[in-house]
């Protein structure tokens, strides 16, 4: 075990993924020799050659386009989208083309996309650099969505998702990359000492499809992912109700066996995104748990979301859910 | 199963220097004089072969000016270009400064790169519409802002006219025609042809200049806007400002041509390539343009060849993927060098008079700068206020919205 920061798990996971399969290729906008404005291929062309980590034109639309192309001829592609709120240009080519091939060709062509991008806010970066768009890649059939939140979780599910013969995307929480983000912007620790940042060195994977216990508790449930996992820690703390903190983990397809588990258990459910609230998937995840789980539950479900608006810069931290309102949120679910 | 040829096959170009290497820029091949200037209104595509393989330049390495693409220029005009582009490298540093402090949370310098937008607005009429990138910021001295506005925007305080919502150097002035700057980039290449197409539908006469760089001309953006261009011949003046680096990927990763300004012949587009440092030469193609454009001819497209001297941006370090200070290497120069050799070389100014101006210059942005922060900076606040997220989110407040208003109206007061 080592103690990794998100980044340099990300960089392990490919690293190894490279090492153990020719057919893995990694590319993007300054994703080769620069190594990724974020770092997480620091190094990888050099060790494995630039016809293996290459920079790309500053295209999304090209470079989600050649990566369907060599998906469908055996290759296995791993493609880094700068920042997700620069996806768009590719979005015809995820929506239409990667995830739907496989359908559409009758199972004769598939397309083991993988496709890495940081995502969400608390960088100041405006409503650019900030967005958190998980919710429309899960309304689209054919592509698993998974969004991490820690450095092991980072690692253990892109490899998972590099490994899969589906096409996957993977969202990594920008603001998370070096430390946790626990909703105060002037409190910015590293990963040192945190359990989650003891990553092995070697190959392993996690599960697409199964969420992680973050937290145990009996008296309400807590579904986040991304950063608010960690901004949901603090306001179970600062809310003193014994919470499960469920981190999804992967959204497509999410882990029904541990939400009903969990909200059987609690009979509460509070669900935490930073991404707007209008069809942001915590929607789903309301309704499903109301399917499945009506009759268990003793409160409102309850949202805590990004507002319905662009992201904001200077006034970020009145957009982003605080530890305040999670808490908020939770103990309201207890008034009943 | 296919046989396999042998190990390594994938063709990758890679930069033509990288740190520690020497850097070896082939000279110019043209100078002054070698290319001519056709007639505007008449011009066909295949007429500027020459001039889209070609580089027009009207200063030579001594500052003399020459050639048919001379603008002839008065001194008070050359004057006020100069002083807008002491006035943009000024600022740029006092802005670089100001963020290492933490009261902007980003920037981007145009440093190298001022004639750009400088010379080229100068080379329009009032009426004309800017659709710029975010390294066109100096157009905006070019249409008289007033520069504390313009630190208002960037250190996003109560005074900032987009209310904190854009990172800094994402201006809008609509006073002065200067279009939203976005961070998506390419955007606004293509949706300037939209812009002219309607100045052209209302009969007006105007035309929209925007600019795209070498790395963004990768996107579909650019080749919209190309191909609109050509079916619709609409007033716009399309300029690749090929500055050579895309953050850490180099011009030769954006496209297989040996020009930029080539691949608009194929879209039956005049296309112009032009010394982007010298500032003559950029304001006379740009005249060029906007005559072929108010006749009604329709669309230039522009490679405008200069170096990015600085990073990137704020966030950017480029001794990770360059050798550093090659920018003095450029066979282009410094824009700035350059036409104060040129009013020089006609006597119309000295080094003592350069020197007054910077600090002149330098004064003015300590004012606006020290004016600026009363109202607040990202580092201290007073930020606008939180009422901004819900507002101009549409015309109107919706109900979802005002919900979430009063909600976290609750939530702030605390």
């Amino acid at each position: 075990m080592t103690e990794m920061n998100i980044v340099q798990a990300v960089n392990s996971a490919l690293d190894i993924m490279l090492l153990k399969d020719d057919d893995v290729i990694f590319f993007g906008e300054d994703a080769g020799y620069f190594g990724g404005v974020f770092r997480t291929s620091d190094g990888l062309q050099e060790k494995h050659g630039s016809h293996r980590v290459f920079d790309t034109p500053l295209s999304e639309g090209g470079i989600a386009a050649i990566a369907f192309g060599m998906g469908i001829n055996g290759l296995r592609p791993v493609a880094e989208i700068q920042f997700a709120d620069y996806i768009f240009p590719a979005y015809d080519q995820i929506v239409n083309e990667i995830a739907k091939v496989r359908h559409r060709s009758g199972g004769e062509f598939w397309c083991p996309v993988t496709i890495r991008t940081p995502a969400g806010g608390g960088i100041r970066g405006g409503h650019h650099h900030s967005q958190s768009p998980e919710s429309q890649f899960t309304h689209t059939a054919g592509i698993k969505v998974v969004y991490t939140s820690t450095p092991y979780n980072s690692k253990g599910l892109l490899i998972s998702a590099i490994e899969s013969n589906d096409p996957v995307i993977v969202f990594e929480p920008k603001r998370c990359y070096r430390g946790p983000f626990y909703g105060d912007p002037h409190n910015v620790p590293t990963w040192k000492d945190h359990p989650e940042a003891e990553v092995p060195e070697a190959h392993y994977s996690i599960p697409l499809g199964k969420a992680r216990i973050a937290m145990e508790g009996d008296e309400c449930t807590v579904i986040s992912w991304g950063t608010m996992v960690h901004v949901s820690e603090q306001a179970i703390k600062d809310s003193g109700v014994s919470c499960d903190l469920i981190d999804l983990q992967t959204l497509v397809p999410w882990d029904k066996d541990a939400i009903v588990k969990s909200i059987e258990k609690t009979g509460r459910c509070v669900i935490v995104h930073e991404a707007p609230k209008t069809s942001g998937f915590g929607a789903e995840m309301a309704a499903s748990v109301q399917e499945r789980c009506f009759y268990h539950l003793e409160a409102p479900i309850e949202r805590v979301t990004g507002w319905d608006t662009p992201f904001p810069h200077t006034t970020e931290w009145d957009y982003m859910p605080s530890p305040a309102r999670i808490a908020n949120a939770i103990k309201k679910t207890m008034e009943e | 199963m296919t046989k396999k040829k042998k190990e390594v096959t994938l063709y990758v170009p890679s930069a033509p220097f990288r740190p520690g290497d020497k850097v070896n820029f082939a000279p110019f091949e043209n100078e002054p004089g070698d290319l001519p200037r056709p007639d505007p209104v008449k011009c066909t595509a295949a007429e500027t072969t020459d001039h889209a393989y070609g580089l027009i330049r009207v200063l030579n390495s001594e500052g003399i000016a020459s050639g048919p693409w001379d603008p002839k220029l008065s001194k008070e005009e050359l004057l006020e270009g100069l002083e807008h582009m002491v006035r943009m490298r000024i600022f740029d540093d006092r802005m670089m400064k100001m963020q290492r402090t933490g009261k902007l949370s980003f920037y981007m310098r145009s440093f190298g790169e001022e004639a750009v937008a400088i010379a080229q607005t100068m080379a329009l009429k009032r009426q004309d519409w800017i659709f710029p990138t975010y390294r066109q910021p100096g157009a905006q001295f070019v249409r008289g802002r007033d520069m504390v506005s313009m630190i208002n925007h960037c250190i996003g305080n109560e005074e900032d006219n987009v209310k904190g919502r854009q990172m800094p150097v994402h201006y809008t002035y609509r006073d002065g025609r200067y279009i939203s700057v976005s961070s998506p980039v390419g955007t606004q290449f293509s949706q300037a042809v939209g812009v002219a197409m309607a100045s052209q539908y209302k009969g007006l006469d105007e035309c929209c200049i925007t600019w795209i760089g070498d790395g963004s001309s990768a996107e579909g953006d650019y080749h919209y806007a190309l191909n609109f261009a050509s079916v619709f011949k609409p007033p716009v003046i399309l300029n690749i400002v090929n500055n050579q680096w895309a953050i850490s990927t180099h011009a030769n990763l954006a496209s297989g041509n040996p020009t930029f300004a080539a691949r608009g012949l194929a879209y039956n587009v005049p296309s112009m390539r032009v010394d982007g440092n010298d500032f003559l030469a950029l304001y006379s193609v740009t005249k060029w343009a906007r005559e072929r454009a108010a006749s009604g001819a329709g669309a230039t497209h522009i490679e405008v060849l200069t170096y990015r001297a600085g990073a990137h941006s704020s966030s950017d370090d480029p001794s990770r993927y360059r050798p550093g200070n090659e920018h003095e290497a450029w066979p282009g120069g410094d824009p700035v060098d350059r036409l104060v050799q040129h009013l020089i070389s006609i006597k119309e100014w000295s080094e003592e008079q350069q020197k007054e101006l910077e600090e002149r210059i330098d004064e003015e942005v300590v004012e606006a700068y020290k004016k600026a922060v009363t109202y607040g900076d990202l580092a201290n606040g007073p930020y606008p206020s939180v009422d901004t997220i819900f507002t101009e989110v549409y015309e109107e407040v919706p109900w979802h919205l005002k919900e979430q208003w009063d909600e976290m109206k609750r939530w702030s007061d605390e």
